[in-house]
């Protein structure tokens, strides 16, 4: 009986819940990894709880080793940097061609490199879930990705996501 | 959409944030983390040139419970000034 006592009213702990976004990465090209990390911070910049899924690909944009070296494809991708022919977009090089344009358009535009985006998030305290399926299947130990993230099955994302007012799928 | 506020005036300024030159997120970013440090009625006075901020300025006033006191469309910038909340 305390418990009533103690207890808000339900409709006064809805008013007090704090909104909540869930996003799963899942491209691990550095075009795509701007997506759901530019999303997690402006929500947690809103006030929001925010947790981004890392899954397949994605899982790069927070391994150690490879986070600082996410690429822009070259080939199909008609909306890249360079505008080739898959031919010639298939050419040694032409990956990294696109994919230090991309960094300069990001650089000339002021905006945050992946890593700093990702130190962004971290101290708004999105939190980041590694998909431990990925793990296993590409080898990937908890020592090869960042400080800070939870490793998570499907059923632990989606039960953090099932209280979320917005679910993106990057 | 400027006519909808009062005039600020400078005198009510506690915080002054430049984000000019800077794109989404770093103004609503900037403001979030400038405002966090404010206490309850100060006035933050934000200065951008991205014209998103015209939507997303209002739209963090509302998401985190800060008033916005007003808004100045110029040519190439945007002023707002956002009064912290009690609780946000």
């Amino acid at each position: 009986m305390t418990d009533t006592l103690t207890q808000p009213a339900i409709e006064d702990r809805q008013e007090e819940r704090r909104r909540r976004i869930a996003l799963v990465a899942s491209k691990g090209t550095l075009d795509q990894a701007y997506p759901p990390l530019i999303l997690a911070t402006t929500a947690a910049s809103l006030g929001w709880e925010a947790g981004v899924y890392f899954t397949f690909y994605g899982l790069d944009i927070i391994h150690n080793d490879r986070l600082e070296s996410l690429k822009v494809a070259s080939l199909a991708n008609p909306a890249g940097p360079i505008q080739l022919p898959n031919l010639l977009g298939a050419l040694p090089g032409a990956t990294a061609a696109a994919t230090k344009i991309m960094k300069k358009w990001m650089r000339d535009a002021r905006m945050p490199t992946v890593p700093e985006f990702i130190e962004m998030a971290q101290g708004l305290e999105v939190r980041f879930f590694a998909c431990s399926t990925t793990m296993g299947v590409m080898g990937v130990e908890e020592g090869d990705l960042i400080k800070g993230c939870e490793i998570a099955g499907a059923a632990a994302f989606l039960d953090f996501a099932a209280d979320a007012d917005v679910q993106l799928f990057v | 959409m400027t006519s909808q506020y009062a005039k600020v005036s400078d005198e009510r300024v506690d915080v002054e944030l430049d984000c000019s030159e800077v794109l989404c997120p770093l103004p609503v970013y900037r403001a979030s983390l400038a405002l966090g440090q404010m206490s309850p009625g100060q006035v933050l006075k934000l200065i951008t040139t991205d014209p998103g901020a015209l939507e997303d300025i209002p739209a963090l006033a509302r998401q985190t419970g800060n008033v916005l006191l007003g808004v100045e469309r110029e040519e190439t910038r945007q002023l707002f000034w956002i009064e912290k909340a009690v609780r946000s």
